[in-house]
């Protein structure tokens, strides 16, 4: 990596531009004239140098300045997710709070809430197996076997993919689950969402595949293996950055999916949490802040644990061995 | 250990390229065979198809007693070392070399001890908990080497495995594959376009262009008596001279000099034909003065080959090369004189070799590419 210009956000902060860093440049540009004295010229070049230090500096504090405004206004929201659920009285600004563990406890009484993150878990969890499992097995034949078409396909599906879980397919979808009984069925909505996901995941894992070597899948054949085992010793190890990347990318899609849950199922004992947080409200009809403050926290601890720890046991990279 | 012989086997892809066409070919049991050929001419669809990756579109083969021509790949009993090695990135060497094994269901601890031993006759065992990712090119050919034996396979079948080393790891590779192929006494089919390596390590060549066997024989039948032009112009570190000639009453007539005809195709050939005269630089000798029956021409080009140069002339025969010895002084300009060694020039006709007609017949067996 070459190092970053002095100016980009990788530079260290407070790292004010040096003097010496921008002699040179001074020195290069003095104006020409009737050459000067030894002394002299450095002098002049040592003030040249102070100006553009100086005005270094002051570009370097008006950048850090912007930074910080814009984390500010992103980490703010942050901020506030981590202190409200502490807080006995919360408002809509992040504040020190009057620190209290009650908002946990009606969380905890309340009959739907952690039921429903349960809920998710069973969604996410089932349409990350289904998307994975058949996004490679079907990537998986569309690199290695030649069929015609297969890219309009491939192109002509992911087109329809961003339909199928959209807003304008949601009657279509409701009166098809109503026809097959899926209505109410966790299994609906694992379905439908696997189907809205599955193109995507096709397309980004049959490039892993495509990137795969035929070559190892050939010599597994030559030893007699099955195309079970390949499968399994080979393909599946080889892509399995893709396949972690599939899968976290679908748990991700479905746990903050509003829209199929709330359309297919009835009873709220089956929904999930992105439902559930809809119905947190106070007696006076208005949003319950410390409920749903409280259950944000709850909602993003599971998917930030999951990047955690896929990330370090698959690790979104690649093994050594590939040549790209 | 087994033999492979192939009845008129063809392949002809989908698309029509025709990349076999009726080979007729028996490796015998135990022979280190070489397959050596131009780009682009079959020889690494000749190795698949013995391997079972590519099904034949037509003919036979055989491995020891048994008609292989539709066995899937596994059941034939053989082993591939890939060009890129196919090592699997995400085993340990141990577990690479094992993996036939496993296939093979042996127990895990059997296994893991074979896997051992083999990596050690390789000299592999420092490197046994590493990934293919963290070997050296060497190393990795090694390890795949040792995949290869780790499931005694009767038919070890190479596609240009030292291609990816290189100059001088490739030297060491070669004698290093020669000595492991004489002690295992496996059959052994190399692929290479590189004709120094097949003259190397074979103990018999194909030379194949565009789907056939052009010639087959021993590296020095080969490099001797080229069967036609083709493998003339494509065997040697240098390529044979090949100059159009008349046959005269007494020599070979090429651009109005009489050379004296050689001794082989004598009684055959016919007074007033148009032939080729073949002769390697190599047997061509240098001389500053004109000398009957020579070549003539001014020095073009001279090229350092270390040991001796090699020197370029031109004259009404067109181009003609020879070698010529580090201490002879040629320098460009000068006019030079080629003498052929009358025992090492080849005549062609029609673009095959003409020859006496010996009993062995082992160039025209060559020529039609039966063994
Ligand atoms: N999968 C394929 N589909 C269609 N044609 C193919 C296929 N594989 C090879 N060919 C063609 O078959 C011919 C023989 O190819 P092959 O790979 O056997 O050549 P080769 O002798 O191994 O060449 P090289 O020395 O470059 O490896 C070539 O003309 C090639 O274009
Ligand atoms: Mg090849």
């Amino acid at each position: 990596m070459t190092p970053p210009p002095a100016h980009s956000p990788d530079h260290a902060p407070g790292a004010v531009p040096t003097a010496s860093d921008a002699a040179p440049v001074a020195v290069a540009a003095a104006p020409a004239g009737p050459p000067p004295d030894a002394e002299h010229r450095r002098r002049e070049a040592q003030r040249a140098a102070g100006r553009a230090g100086a005005r270094k500096a002051v570009a370097g504090i008006g950048f850090y300045t912007f930074v910080s405004l814009v984390l500010a206004f992103f980490s703010l929201p942050l901020l506030w997710l981590a202190v409200a659920p502490f807080d006995a009285n919360p408002g809509l600004s992040a504040s020190l709070p009057e620190f209290t563990l009650q908002n946990f406890r009606v969380l905890w009484d309340n009959p739907y809430a952690m039921r429903s993150l349960g809920n998710s878990v069973i969604l996410a969890g089932g349409t990350g197996l289904l998307v994975v499992a058949f996004a490679a097995l079907a990537a998986y034949a569309l690199s290695r076997v030649r069929l015609p078409g297969r890219d309009m396909l491939l192109y002509v599906l992911l087109l329809l993919s961003s339909i199928v879980t959209g807003t304008a397919a949601m009657v279509p979808l409701f009166n098809l689950a109503t026809e097959l009984r899926l209505i109410d069925s966790q299994l609906g909505v694992i379905l439908v969402l696997s189907g809205g996901l599955l193109p995507s995941a096709i397309f980004i894992l049959k490039d892993f595949m495509d990137g795969t070597p035929r070559s190892y899948e050939e010599s597994a054949r030559v030893f007699g293996a099955s195309p079970f085992q390949i499968m399994r010793d080979i393909v599946v190890p080889v892509v399995r950055p893709g396949l972690a990347t599939i899968g976290v990318w679908s748990v991700a899609q479905v746990w903050g999916n509003f829209l199929i849950p709330f359309l297919l199922l009835r009873s709220p004992d089956q929904y999930p949490a992105a439902v559930v947080m809809y119905t947190f409200y106070t007696e006076g009809g208005q949003a319950n802040l410390a409920l749903i403050s409280t259950f944000s926290l709850l909602y993003s601890v599971p998917v930030i644990l999951m990047f955690l720890f896929v990330s370090s046991r698959y690790g979104f990279r690649f093994h050594g061995g590939i040549k790209r | 250990m087994a033999a492979i012989t192939t009845d008129r086997l063809t392949k002809v892809y989908p698309g029509g390229v025709r990349a076999l066409d009726e080979i007729d070919l028996t490796v015998e049991d135990g022979e280190f065979f070489a397959l050596l050929g131009p780009s682009g001419c079959g020889k690494t669809t000749l190795l698949r198809t013995v391997a079972g990756l590519e099904e034949s579109s037509g003919g036979a083969l055989r491995i020891g007693d048994v008609d292989v021509t539709r066995t899937p790949p596994g059941s034939r009993d053989v082993a591939m070392v890939f060009q890129d090695y196919a090592l699997f990135p995400h085993m340990t060497v141990a577990e690479n070399v094992a993996y036939p094994l496993r296939i093979k269901k042996v127990a895990r601890a059997k296994r893991t001890e074979k896997a051992a031993a083999t990596a050690g006759e390789l000299g592999l065992s420092d490197y046994l908990e590493r990934r293919p990712g963290q070997l050296s090119g060497g190393q990795q050919q090694r390890v795949a080497l040792a995949r290869a034996m780790a499931c005694h396979p009767s038919v070890f079948l190479f596609d240009e495995p030292l291609s990816n080393l290189d100059a001088r790891m490739r030297l060491e590779a070669r004698t290093f594959l020669k000595r492991l192929q004489r002690e295992l006494g496996v059959t052994t089919v190399f692929v290479t376009h590189d004709q120094a390596e097949a003259l190397a390590l074979a103990d018999r060549i194909a030379v194949m262009e565009s789907g056939r066997i052009r010639q087959l024989g021993t590296p020095s039948e080969v490099f001797r008596r080229p069967a036609n032009t083709f493998v003339a112009s494509f065997i040697g570190s240098t390529p044979m001279n090949l100059l159009d000639g008349v046959v005269r009453q007494r020599g070979i007539e090429v651009a109005g000099e009489l050379l004296p005809t050689p001794p082989e195709p004598a009684g055959r050939l016919v007074d007033g034909e148009k032939v080729v005269y073949g002769i390697r630089p190599e047997y061509l000798l240098h001389s500053p003065t004109a000398v009957p029956g020579s070549l003539a021409g001014e020095v073009r080009v001279v090229e350092n080959l270390g040991h001796a140069q090699l020197v370029t002339l031109e004259g009404p025969a067109g181009f003609v090369q020879l070698v010529v010895d580090e201490d002879t002084p040629v320098a460009l300009g000068d006019r030079g004189f080629a003498v052929p060694r009358q025992d090492r020039a080849l005549v062609y006709r029609d673009g095959e070799l003409v020859t006496s007609g010996d009993p062995t017949g082992l160039a025209t067996a060559g020529a039609s590419g039966t063994a």
